[in-house]
């Protein structure tokens, strides 16, 4: 189906154990999904085994996006089909700037696409458009990658590649933790000015607090590799109220 | 990385400067290495009697010398089926069109007069043991800079040139540097007068063409007085299933004020040995600068050095290694501090990808009385993959108590981690890995003149080629 991320029926396993025990999620473009849980429920898992982790054997189910099984494909050709992860742990690149990095990368998935290269020229305007509509200090491109970053930086240099790469669809992995107030806000602003209908949003997330600075569609609780509980935004409130055990108790009476 | 490297990788071959021409010359010397030998080139070249002395102790000196054990395996070196002279052409030339047709074909696909035209302040080629073309723009040679092959620089200039020759890397230093002092045969010869500064590089570019060939250039370099100049030396050769040797010796001496640079791209096919002794004596607030980055060859040993031997010297020593498959790369640098208040810096960068062994080996040495002296050496391993290895050999040698010594060393590997997240925005494993690895030698990359910097990034592109999957 085109504009959707399906995930049916996926199933997941490191080398000791099942994490991901039949997970069933459909976002469509324009939404904003947010996926909380527990520590160890397989949030994570998920966002990996989306992108293709190599760590993790999909034993069961599909993942469609517009349409087409992208369990089959590499993690590069995931990205250019039009796949974002946003990951907690960023890793550095030292001695690549975030610009060359993100030049090679956009024109990676411009090759596959069939595109032309962009030039040296467009590309330092399109990075330096996507800075300014992140607000960020025209510098912060010539920095090498995640090199000595702050947890703020990090999760800044992660919104700045998404908006360089124009995903279809954006899993946004813990992008929240472990950031201050005020980098949380510059983040969560990020997410909403490339919020639209061109992209959809899988926002995993432990707390409430980004989901007050952007506020999602749809909220699903994950438990032990499954959802156990979807709804609408009402769902993270009555979570922060009742906690995960309440609420749970709530959803199965 | 400036476009997609994968796109590069496929348009070129693996080691694109592997091919070869017939045999030139007009004389070549028998196989093997003896007093016959020795006593033909120095007739050849119509040299004055002292240095036909000269070689024949450094002969005897090199057949005495046991050879080295403490680096890299040798033993498949055969001193006897090296032809340790070849003449390509009847004299070295000032214009590329009186240089033999296919020998000057063989530079112009090297891009060597193409290189001359956009940037260089002057070239030298050789081409097996000479130099076929040297020349300089004339702007410099009317500043008195001189630029011609050594053999040159010890016919037209006896006095300037037996001050130095030999000095600064004694015939007694190594076997190597032995083997050179009796076999010596082109290089270059230069010399600048105080206080002229020339902006754009000098370079050398060696060629071997013939299998089974030594190649023993000789490079003496003056700087004198506040002057300032950036050498460069390029090298490569066909490949074959036997071994040929390169041994240079390079002595230079930078005097007061004086600024230089020195610059190596060693890209020698995997069949050449390169056995070479460099180095510089700094005098009181010179600054002297070896930049090596070696990618080619069979073994090479290489330790660039810089005796600083006035206050206020400054020696620097940045070393990249890119040793693949078969290959054992060793090389580093050396630093003796001699006089107070020199300072020093080591940076060596090694990658060592498949069965390949890029090791750095350094020394630096403080001598008693040379009293505040800095000096900082930082050196990082990269290892590509699982069986890749490298080794690190700092000795630190200080005789005074008032210095202040820095060492760093790290040995990394590229992570599944990295690939990961580099795959995850869309580059392919071969090129991730290759941002890695040129993320790494970033550092040196930099130091480099631009259009050297690229040339180099191409270079270690194409050494990644085929590298994962």
């Amino acid at each position: 189906m085109a504009d959707t991320l399906e995930i049916r029926n996926l199933h997941a396993r490191t080398e000791e154990r099942e994490i991901l025990k039949g997970v069933n999620l459909t976002i469509r473009k324009g939404e904003v999904h947010a996926l909380m849980g527990p520590n160890g429920a397989g949030k994570s898992t998920l966002a990996y085994v989306l992108m293709g982790h190599p760590a993790y054997e999909v034993t069961e189910g599909e993942v469609f996006l517009n349409g087409t099984n992208i369990l089959e494909l590499e993690p590069e050709e995931r990205a250019h089909a039009g796949l974002f992860l946003a990951f907690q742990y960023p890793v550095a690149v030292p001695g690549v700037t975030i610009a060359n990095f993100l030049r090679a990368a956009l024109n990676a998935k411009r090759q596959a696409q069939g595109l032309e290269e962009i030039s040296i020229l467009e590309f330092r305007k399109l990075l330096m458009d996507k800075m300014r509509l992140l607000k960020m200090d025209p510098a912060f491109a010539g920095r090498y990658v995640n090199d000595g970053f702050s947890g703020g930086e990090k999760k800044k240099a992660e919104i700045l590649q998404m908006a360089v790469l124009e995903p279809e669809f954006a899993v946004l992995d813990e992008t929240d933790s472990g950031l201050d107030i005020d980098a949380l806000r510059i983040v969560a602003e990020g997410i909403n000015a490339l919020r639209g209908p061109e992209r959809g949003f899988l926002i995993i997330t432990h707390y409430k607090r980004i989901l007050d600075y952007v506020r999602p569609d749809f909220v699903h609780v994950m438990v032990d590799g499954r959802i156990a509980a979807s709804g609408g935004p009402e769902l993270a409130d009555q979570l922060e109220a009742k906690g995960y055990e309440g609420l749970l108790q709530a959803v199965a009476q | 990385m400036a476009t997609p490297a994968v796109e590069l990788l496929r348009e070129l071959e693996e080691y694109k400067y592997g091919w070869r021409i017939p045999d030139v010359y007009v004389y070549k010397a028998p196989k093997g290495l003896n007093e016959d030998v020795i006593r033909k080139i120095s007739e050849m070249k119509e040299e004055p009697e002292w240095m036909l002395e000269y070689r024949l102790k450094a002969l005897k000196h090199f057949l005495e010398r046991p050879m080295p054990t403490w680096g890299p395996d040798l033993s498949e070196l055969d001193f006897d089926s090296i032809t340790y002279y070849v003449k390509p052409a009847e004299r070295e030339s000032r214009s590329w069109d009186e240089v033999p047709e296919e020998i000057k074909r063989t530079f112009e696909r090297l891009g060597i007069p193409e290189a001359e035209q956009k940037f260089l302040a002057g070239v030298g080629a050789q081409f097996e043991s000479e130099m076929v073309y040297h020349r300089i723009k004339e702007e410099l040679e009317r500043l008195g800079v001189i630029f011609v092959s050594i053999e040159e620089g010890l016919k037209k200039y006896p006095d300037l040139f037996r001050r130095y020759f030999g000095k600064v890397v004694p015939y007694t230093d190594n076997k190597f540097a032995a083997l050179n002092a009796a076999a010596w045969s082109g290089g270059s010869f230069i010399y600048i007068p105080p206080g002229v500064k020339v902006e754009q590089p000098l370079q050398a570019y060696f060629r071997l063409n013939m299998p089974d060939i030594g190649q023993f250039e000789r490079t003496l370099i003056i700087v004198d007085e506040g002057a300032e100049a950036h050498y460069v030396e390029g090298c490569t050769a066909p490949m074959y299933s036997t071994y040929s040797l390169h041994t240079g010796v390079i002595e230079i001496v930078v005097k007061r004020g004086a600024r230089f640079r020195y610059t190596t791209i060693q890209n020698w096919s995997t069949n050449v040995f390169n056995l070479v002794t460099q180095r510089a004596l700094v005098h009181q607030d010179a600054h002297m600068e070896w930049v090596d980055a070696n990618i080619g060859s069979k073994v090479t040993m290489k330790y660039p050095s810089c005796y600083l031997l006035e206050p206020g010297a400054h020696g620097e020593i940045l070393s990249m290694a890119f040793a693949k498959d078969g290959q054992v790369i060793d090389n580093g640098g050396k630093v003796l501090h001699f006089a107070p208040n020199t300072t020093s810096k080591i940076v060596s960068k090694s990658v060592s990808k498949g069965t390949g062994r890029a090791s750095y080996r350094g020394l630096v040495k403080v001598h008693q009385g040379a009293k505040g002296v800095k000096s900082h050496v930082v050196c990082d391993a990269l290892l590509i993959d699982e069986h890749s290895r490298s080794d690190t050999y700092p000795y630190i040698e200080i005789e005074e108590d008032d210095v202040t010594i820095g060492h760093e060393a790290s040995v990394s590997r590229v992570s599944e981690e990295q690939v990961f997240y580099l795959r995850s925005r869309g580059l392919s494993e071969e090129e991730a890995v290759t941002m890695v690895v040129a993320g790494f030698i970033e550092p040196l990359v930099r130091e480099l003149p631009m259009e050297y910097a690229v040339e180099l990034n191409r270079l270690v592109q194409l050494e990644m080629e085929g590298s994962v999957g």
